[in-house]
């Protein structure tokens, strides 16, 4: 069996806009994948098409080793789906329509519900109209992993949960894995796909920009230096191949080191001794502003 | 109450026709068109006033028609005469956009989330209210100046046009009022739609049997409606414009009453509290077709209320027909007919079409919720669980087809009865049943109408009330402006045979399903072939 999602080329025009431009995923059975991308950059897109909701103008794509325009039914029995903006119908309450699409999907553990509804705190007898934003996606999130699916594709699902909450859907993705489902985690929060994802895609502007795991990834970013020295750094330092945005401050050094140039940072600046040195991988906020050309890495994060 | 209640109204009142640019004018010139094309055509029809005076007689001698439109009050009036069948249906499609514009602006904004952001801004809580009232009352003083002006120009007396027009701008500013409660008390815009139409149906209702009442019967039934204050008004038949007072006066309470209960409650919530619902869902509810049911049921039971109690009135008004009839010349007028058998067949005939056209819209209403739920992301869920398109699609197809099946049926049975009461015939109910139900093929061409806009273009959904509004008008000013039999052939419901006393037919309503089934099947492969948007 191959990967649970094989996307290569994928293309989608709507009326003049290029939504998706060449679009590749590869998503292996058993992992946990982040997509990501900002606002816009094709997530949803891509996923409505793996859903069969949208028809792909170019590209081949497989699901679960199926085609999803064509085989859409067969295939949602074997996935669920929590959209990024979750709609509800407006007179039915949350416990119903958990039912509801738990049976459409050919029965749900009832067990495994009830325990979800109390570990999300969500109150099942609200009508849909009455719930906010957060609670609406838990009764999707909630609908959706107490199914036996294989593949759960998950459209931002975070986006209006309680850091609390934002938690016990981690802990949860992560029993997922360990129950030996595939995982498609669409996503703009980079703290929780660094948290929960193995691997990674990273999309701009309906492209893939980079694919891998995490630890290859940061492999290809620079490292964030900290060092406080016995006496003012050495004035080859800032010639040095692969060091950028060098600040000095008196005894203190602040620097970004692209890979390849760490031996010979280091080796500088054991000239005048170290007192104290911090090195840092570089969070996904640096990774993204790196390929998403922010262009000063200053004045990001924090 | 305070005035920064109101607060930012100026604003949405700009905002509010902005977003109405359009359609306000679309509609006005659809209403003065009609309006002068009507008054042009009458003109033509009748050069002479003994022309005119026969024809409002044979009219006013009818009580089935008098309940429809209206009573002429002057027969020697062109004016008078021009405008019945404006005065009656004309106000009643005037009221439902009245209806339909401020709910758009009030509970249809506020379920939707829109004003909540409005309501961040500094714009008092009144103030969505007070602006939807403003725009309602623009548009509609826009309507009656606009149709004075039409008519005038078709050639009628200026008082008369001025008086019709300001009875049309009265009816929309009434109605205006009562959607206006309306959205206070429901929580979703289709059922604030749907409350404020039920009034508006009781009213016309009230003002039909008080107009076709006998000598003795109860008249004053029309005065106790917005529509029959405008009948009342009397335009090109004396033009009492002190009746306008009676209508602005209503609209005033109605509009204090909306604003006592918009200052009374939360936003997002109604006038009845919201209750808990089970946790779990019935077993019943597990398919799409059961959604599909449970989502529209409350509607169709509305709907369900409406039509018994239209045939409970309709046979009951039915029987009395032949009452008042008592000159020699209108014994004549009868025989002509077929004798009172005949009469009242001819005007249960003409009241199921309009049994037809209401449940048609029902049916476009019912297939017109597939694209709502789309629009509103909520088929998302079921199609991305195992729910092909079809299915989902068949559930309020299916809801739609059955619903308007069983909406005829239910007002052929009640009337039916109601005439085997009084005749003491149980073989009317049979009779009376299978009339409406003859309906039902050319009803089905409308929803398949709309299901065929909604699989290939579904932002145009919507258009199929469009379609509903050209056939009504093909049949009620088709034959006015004698346009060619093709025009005519164009709107499912000639092709209806009249029963009951017609005779009937099978093949129209053969070839009328299979219509209905052709285009019903091609919307479904647009469907199954577009993208979901």
């Amino acid at each position: 069996m191959g990967a649970a999602i094989e996307v290569t080329g994928l293309v989608k025009d709507f009326g003049r806009t290029r939504a998706l431009d060449g679009l590749d995923l590869t998503v292996e059975v058993g992992e946990v994948h982040g997509f990501l991308g900002p606002n816009g950059s094709g997530k949803t897109t891509t996923l409505r098409i793996l859903l069969g909701l949208v028809r792909a103008d170019a590209g081949a794509l497989r699901l679960l080793g199926g085609d999803p325009w064509t085989e859409a039914v067969d295939l949602h029995r074997r996935l669920a789906y929590v959209p990024g903006d979750v709609a509800l119908w407006p007179n039915l309450t949350g416990g119903e329509t958990i039912d509801l699409l738990g049976r459409l999907r050919g029965g749900l553990d009832r067990v495994r519900r009830d325990e979800l509804v109390e570990r999300f705190h969500l109150d099942p007898t609200r009508k849909g109209r009455a719930y906010s934003k957060g609670n609406r996606q838990k009764v999707a999130l909630v609908a959706a992993l107490a199914s036996d699916a294989e593949l759960l594709l998950l459209d931002e699902p975070t986006s209006g949960l309680d850091p609390l909450m934002e938690s016990e859907f981690r802990a949860c993705v992560a029993a997922e894995r360990s129950r030996g489902r595939t995982v498609l985690l669409s996503s703009h929060i980079l703290g929780e796909v660094e948290a929960v994802c193995d691997r990674v895609t990273i999309i701009r502007e309906g492209r893939t920009v980079e694919t891998g795991a995490l630890a290859e990834l940061r492999h290809l970013a620079r490292t964030r230096l900290e060092a406080e020295l016995a006496d003012r750094p050495p004035p080859g330092l800032a010639a040095l191949d692969g060091v950028q945005e060098l600040e000095i401050d008196g005894t203190s050094v602040r620097c970004q080191v692209e890979p390849g140039g760490m031996d010979a940072v280091l080796r500088e600046l054991a000239t005048v001794g170290v007192r104290t040195l911090t090195c840092a991988p570089p969070s996904l906020e640096e990774l993204f502003l790196g390929y998403y050309g922010a262009g000063d890495a200053g004045d990001a994060g924090d | 109450m305070p005035v920064t209640e109101l607060a930012g109204t100026g604003a949405l009142v700009r905002l509010g026709l902005r977003r109405d640019r359009l359609l306000i004018p679309v509609w006005i010139a659809v209403f003065v068109v009609s309006a002068a094309s009507s008054a042009g055509a009458t003109a033509d029809l009748y050069p002479t006033t003994a022309s005119r005076v026969a024809a409002a007689d044979s009219i006013n001698r009818s009580p089935a028609l008098v309940g429809l439109y209206g009573r002429i009050y002057d027969p020697s009036s062109l004016g008078a005469v021009s405008i019945i069948k404006l005065g009656g249906f004309g106000a009643l499609m005037v009221a439902l956009l009245s209806i339909v514009a401020v709910v758009r602006h009030t509970r249809r904004d506020e379920e939707s989330g829109r004003l909540e952001l409005l309501g961040a801004t500094a714009v008092g809580r009144l103030a969505p209210l007070g602006a939807a009232l403003v725009v309602a009352a623009v548009m509609n003083l826009a309507l009656g100046a606009a149709t004075a002006t039409g008519l005038r120009a078709a050639g009628l007396p200026l008082d008369g046009s001025l008086a019709f027009g300001a009875a049309w701008a009265g009816v929309g500013l009434a109605f205006a009022a009562v959607a206006a409660v309306c959205a206070q008390l429901t929580v979703s815009a289709r059922s604030s739609i749907g409350l404020a139409s039920a009034v508006l149906g009781i009213v016309y209702a009230v003002r039909a049997m008080g107009d076709a009442a006998g000598a003795n019967g109860p008249r004053w039934l029309s005065w106790l409606s917005p529509i029959g204050w405008a009948q009342q008004f009397r335009p090109y038949a004396g033009n009492r414009w002190w009746v306008l007072g009676i209508t602005l006066a209503f609209t005033a309470l109605v509009v204090a009453a909306a604003g006592m209960l918009a200052a009374g409650r939360d936003l997002g919530g109604g006038v009845l509290p919201e209750r808990a619902g089970p946790a779990r869902a019935p077993s019943g509810l597990r398919s799409p077709e059961a959604l599909a049911l449970r989502l529209q049921r409350g509607v169709l039971a509305a709907w369900l209320v409406g039509f018994a109690a239209l045939g409970l009135l309709l046979g009951s008004i039915a029987s009395s027909v032949g009452d008042m009839l008592t000159s020699p010349a209108a014994r004549d007028f009868i025989r002509t007919l077929g004798g009172e058998q005949g009469l009242i067949d001819a005007f249960l005939a003409v009241e199921l079409t309009f049994a037809g056209i209401f449940a048609a819209a029902y049916g476009i209403q019912a297939a017109s919720r597939l694209r709502s739920e789309e629009a509103a992301l909520r088929a998302e869920p079921l199609l991305a669980a195992p729910v092909g398109r079809l299915r989902w699609a068949g559930g309020h197809v299916g809801v739609a087809l059955l619903g308007t099946a069983l909406l005829l049926v239910t007002a052929g049975l009640t009337a039916g009865v109601a005439r085997a009461a009084v005749t003491g015939d149980a073989g009317q109910a049979v009779r009376l049943v299978g009339a409406a139900a003859a309906q039902l093929p050319a009803v089905w061409v409308l929803v398949a109408v709309t299901l065929l806009l909604f699989g290939w273009t579904p932002r145009l959904t919507v258009g199929a009330w469009a379609a509903l509004v050209t056939f009504i008008l093909i049949g009620e000013v088709g034959p006015l402006l004698d346009v060619g039999q093709w025009l005519l052939d164009l709107s499912p419901f000639s092709h209806v045979p009249r029963l009951p006393g017609g005779e009937f037919s099978a093949v129209p309503l053969l070839v009328l399903t299979l219509v209905a089934g052709a285009l019903g099947a091609l919307g479904l492969w647009g469907v199954r072939r577009r993208d979901l948007t």
